[in-house]
C-alpha cells in the first residue's frame, strides 16, 4: 500500500509524511496489540496443555468422570487423578454467586442510571468501584472469620425447614459446623462480582438513547414498563457480556473460594455441603502436589478450567446473537 | 498471611525472648554451643553473599527466627528463605534454583534431587498437637486405633465406647465430632497420617501430603485455618502444629505412647521422640511413634537439604557456615518458637554430615 505513495514528489510525500507514517505505525500497534493477546492465549494453552499431559495420559478419561483425587498411594495401588468433583464444584460456586450477584447488580445499576438524584450517583459508583478493589484474600477471611459462622445461623433454620422436602430438600442438606462450602464460597464470590457486572450493564444502560425512553415514557408507560420495552431490549448483549466477565471472574476465583470452600472432594447436591473447586484445589496443593504426577494433574484441572471458560463463553456470543436478533424484532 | 502470621509470631517470640534468655543463662551451658560461642562469631562474620533457599512452611517460623539472628552474627550474609511448600522446595532445588532446600519429608524419585545430589541436615523438630474443643473435658486421651478411627470417621459422637475407654474419669457428652483437616497439601498431613499409619492398624486413608479425608470433614486452609475451625466449634477435634496451636489457645488431647502411656505434646517430649528414634546413616530418621516413657508420638522431623559439592565455593561455605551455626547457637531459638531442639548425638552427626560437603 504504502510503495504506491513512493513515485510521488518530494513535497507532496513530505507534506503527509508524517500523518502516513504515524498512520502506518498506528496500525501496526494495533495489530500487534491483537496478535499479542492471541500469542499469550495461545502460549498458555500449549505450556499448560505440554505440563498437563503426563497427568492427562496417566488418567486418561477418568481424569473428567471420576471424582476421585487419591494423591497418594493406598495399600500398593497408585495415585488416582479424577477433577470431575472440582469441576462440579466450580459450576455450583459459579451459578450460586450469579444467581446472587446478577439481581443486585442489576438493581444497583438501574437505580443509579434511572433512578439515582445525580448528586447520590457520583458516590454510589465510587463506593462500588472501591468493593472492586478489595483483595479477594480479604473477602476469604471475612468469609471464614464472619460471614461463614453467621451464615450457619441461617442454614440450620432452613435445613430444618425444607430438608424433609423431596427434591429441594437434598440441595439444603445437613450444613457443615464452621459454613465452609459451596454456599458460603458462592455467596462471598456474589459479593465479588457485584461491581464487575454493575459497572459495565451501568454503562450499558447509559448508551440507551434517552428518545427511546422518552417515547416509551410519553406512551404512557410506566417506569418499570420504560425499562423493560426500552432499556432491556436495548442492552441485552451488553447485560449478557457483563455477566460473562462475572462468570468468567467467579469460574477463576481463587483464594477467596480456597478459604471458604472446605476442600472436599465431593459430589453432593448439598449446597451447604463442603466442596472444592478448579481454581481453589491448584492454589491449595501446587506446593505439596503428592505423588507424580500430582503436579501435572492440578496444572491439567486449569486447562480443563481454561475448557470450559471457552466453551461457555461461545455458548455465551451465540445466545446473545439469538436473543438480540429476537429482541430488537420485537422492540421495533 | 504468612507475614501476620510471622509478626505474631515475632511478638510472641519478643515476648518470650527474656523469659528464654534467663533461662539460657542456667542450663545453655550444653553440646558445643558454648564452646564454639567465641570463635563462631568471628568465624561467621566473614561469610559473605546472597543464599537463596525455599521449602518446607512446617519450619518457617523457626527460620525465620533464626535468619533474623543469624544477621547480626553475619551481617554480610543475605539469605533468604521462601516458604513454598516441601515439594516445591525440592523441586526448585533439583532444579539448582535455590543453594538449600527445607523438607519435612524424604526424596523421592521424581520429586526434583537426583539420588546423590543432595544430603539430609535435619534441624529441630516440632510436635503436632491434637487440638480439640469439647466443653466440659480438659484432659482428654486418645489411643492411636481410636485417634484413627475418629479421623477417618468410623467414631462420630464423643461418648463413643472407644473414647471412653481410653478416658475412665471424663464426663463425655454426646455431642457429634467435627473433624478439621489441612485443605492444603502439606507435610504435617504427611506427619500425622505417616504416625497412624504407623501406629493404628485400622487406619484406611494411607499417608501423603493429601489424602482422602471422608467428605463430612473439614479443611482449613494452613495450620491457622484448621486451630480456627477448632476454636469456632464445640466438639472439633484436628491437627495443627505446636506453635500455631499455643497462638491460638487451643487445648490439646494426651496420645498414646508406644509405652502406653499418655503423653500430652511438649517440647521436651518432641526431644524425647528424637532420642527414641532410630537414625539411619544418611541422617534420615523416624521420630513417629518413637519407644520411650517421655515420647510425645506425633513428632515431626524436618531437613535441610544440601549440595554435597558447591561449584562455588563461596557458596558452598556460605551454606556450610549457616547450616553450623544453625546446629549450634541457632538451636537455643527454636524453643522461642515452639520447636524442639535436636538431642546431643544427633547434633554432632548433623555436625559430621555439614563437614561432608565440599565449598
Amino acid at each position: 500500500m504504502t510503495q504506491s505513495f513512493e513515485p510521488a514528489g518530494k513535497l507532496r510525500l513530505r507534506a503527509r509524511g508524517f500523518g502516513a507514517a504515524s498512520d502506518r505505525s498506528f496500525s501496526a500497534l494495533s495489530l500487534g496489540a491483537g496478535c499479542l493477546v492471541l500469542a499469550i492465549l495461545a502460549l498458555i494453552l500449549i505450556t499448560t496443555l505440554r505440563e498437563a499431559w503426563p497427568a492427562l495420559t496417566y488418567s486418561g478419561l477418568t481424569f473428567i468422570t471420576s471424582s476421585k483425587w487419591v494423591p497418594l498411594e493406598v495399600n500398593g495401588a497408585g495415585p488416582v487423578y479424577g477433577a470431575l468433583a472440582f469441576a462440579y464444584g466450580t459450576a455450583v460456586v459459579s451459578l450460586i454467586a450469579l444467581i446472587f450477584a446478577v439481581p443486585v447488580s442489576i438493581g444497583i445499576a438501574l437505580f443509579l442510571t434511572e433512578l439515582a438524584p445525580k448528586r447520590l450517583r457520583s458516590t454510589v459508583v465510587t463506593i462500588i468501584d472501591l468493593l472492586a478493589s478489595v483483595p479477594s484474600v480479604v473477602f476469604g477471611l471475612w468469609g471464614i472469620i464472619v460471614i461463614g459462622p453467621a451464615l450457619v445461623k441461617i442454614y440450620n433454620p432452613v435445613h430444618d425447614a425444607v430438608g424433609g422436602v423431596p427434591v429441594i430438600g437434598k440441595l439444603f442438606g445437613e450444613p457443615v459446623s464452621s459454613g465452609r462450602g459451596f454456599m458460603t464460597a458462592g455467596v462471598i464470590v456474589a459479593i465479588m462480582i457485584i461491581p464487575i457486572i454493575t459497572s459495565i450493564t451501568r454503562e450499558v444502560y447509559a448508551t440507551v438513547p434517552e428518545s427511546e425512553k422518552h417515547a416509551a415514557l410519553a406512551l404512557g408507560a410506566t417506569r418499570w414498563e420504560m425499562i423493560r420495552g426500552a432499556v432491556f431490549p436495548h442492552s441485552f448483549g451488553g447485560m449478557v457480556g457483563a455477566i460473562m466477565l462475572g462468570l468468567g471472574r467467579a469460574m477463576g476465583e481463587t483464594i477467596a473460594v480456597a478459604l471458604t470452600i472446605g476442600a472436599a472432594t465431593q459430589l453432593t447436591p448439598n449446597l451447604f455441603a463442603s466442596g472444592n473447586t478448579l481454581a481453589s484445589v491448584i492454589a491449595l496443593n501446587f506446593g505439596d502436589p503428592g505423588v507424580p504426577p500430582g503436579r501435572s494433574a492440578l496444572i491439567a484441572c486449569g486447562v480443563l478450567l481454561f475448557a470450559i471458560t471457552i466453551v461457555i463463553n461461545y455458548g455465551a456470543r451465540v445466545v446473545v446473537r439469538r436473543a438480540e436478533i429476537r429482541m430488537r424484532g420485537a422492540a421495533a | 498471611m504468612n507475614r501476620t502470621a510471622l509478626s505474631r509470631r515475632a511478638v510472641v517470640g519478643v515476648a518470650l525472648a527474656a523469659l528464654a534468655l534467663a533461662g539460657c543463662g542456667s542450663g545453655g551451658d550444653d553440646n558445643t554451643g558454648s564452646t564454639s560461642n567465641s570463635s563462631a562469631s568471628s568465624e561467621f562474620a566473614n561469610l559473605s553473599g546472597d543464599l537463596k533457599a525455599s521449602g518446607a512452611s512446617f519450619p518457617n517460623a523457626y527460620y525465620q527466627k533464626a535468619l533474623d539472628e543469624f544477621a547480626n552474627v553475619a551481617p554480610n550474609l543475605n539469605i533468604t528463605y521462601n516458604s513454598t511448600g516441601s515439594g516445591t522446595g525440592k523441586k526448585e532445588f533439583g532444579s539448582g534454583l535455590t543453594d538449600f532446600a527445607g523438607s519435612d519429608s524424604l526424596v523421592k524419585d521424581g520429586d526434583g534431587p537426583a539420588s546423590g545430589s543432595f544430603l539430609y541436615v535435619p534441624t529441630v523438630a516440632a510436635p503436632i498437637t491434637v487440638s480439640y474443643n469439647l466443653q466440659g473435658v480438659d484432659n482428654l486421651q486418645l489411643s492411636p486405633d481410636t485417634l484413627a478411627k475418629i479421623f477417618q470417621r468410623d467414631i462420630k459422637t464423643w461418648n463413643d465406647p472407644a473414647i471412653a475407654a481410653d478416658n475412665p474419669a471424663a464426663q463425655l457428652p454426646s455431642k457429634p465430632i467435627v473433624v478439621a483437616h489441612r485443605s492444603d497439601g502439606s507435610g504435617t498431613t504427611n506427619n500425622f497420617t505417616k504416625y497412624l499409619k504407623k501406629a493404628a492398624p485400622s487406619w484406611k486413608l494411607s499417608s501423603g501430603d493429601t489424602v482422602a479425608w471422608p467428605a463430612d470433614t473439614q479443611g482449613g486452609d494452613k495450620n491457622t485455618g484448621v486451630a480456627q475451625i477448632v476454636k469456632q466449634s464445640d466438639g472439633a477435634i484436628g491437627y495443627v502444629d505446636l506453635s500455631d496451636a499455643t497462638a491460638s489457645g487451643l487445648v490439646f488431647a494426651g496420645i498414646k505412647n508406644k509405652d502406653g502411656k499418655y503423653v500430652k505434646p511438649t517440647l521436651e517430649g518432641a526431644t524425647a521422640a528424637l532420642s527414641g528414634a532410630t537414625i539411619k546413616d544418611d541422617l534420615s530418621y523416624d521420630p513417629l511413634d518413637a519407644a520411650g516413657a517421655g515420647s510425645y508420638p506425633i513428632t515431626a522431623p524436618t531437613y535441610i537439604l544440601v549440595k554435597p559439592k558447591y561449584d562455588d565455593a563461596t557458596k558452598g561455605a556460605d551454606v556450610k557456615g549457616f547450616l553450623k551455626w544453625l546446629l549450634t547457637d541457632g538451636q537455643q531459638f527454636a524453643a522461642e518458637v515452639n520447636f524442639a531442639k535436636l538431642p546431643a548425638e544427633l547434633q554432632q552427626q548433623a555436625l559430621a554430615q555439614i563437614d561432608k560437603v565440599q565449598a
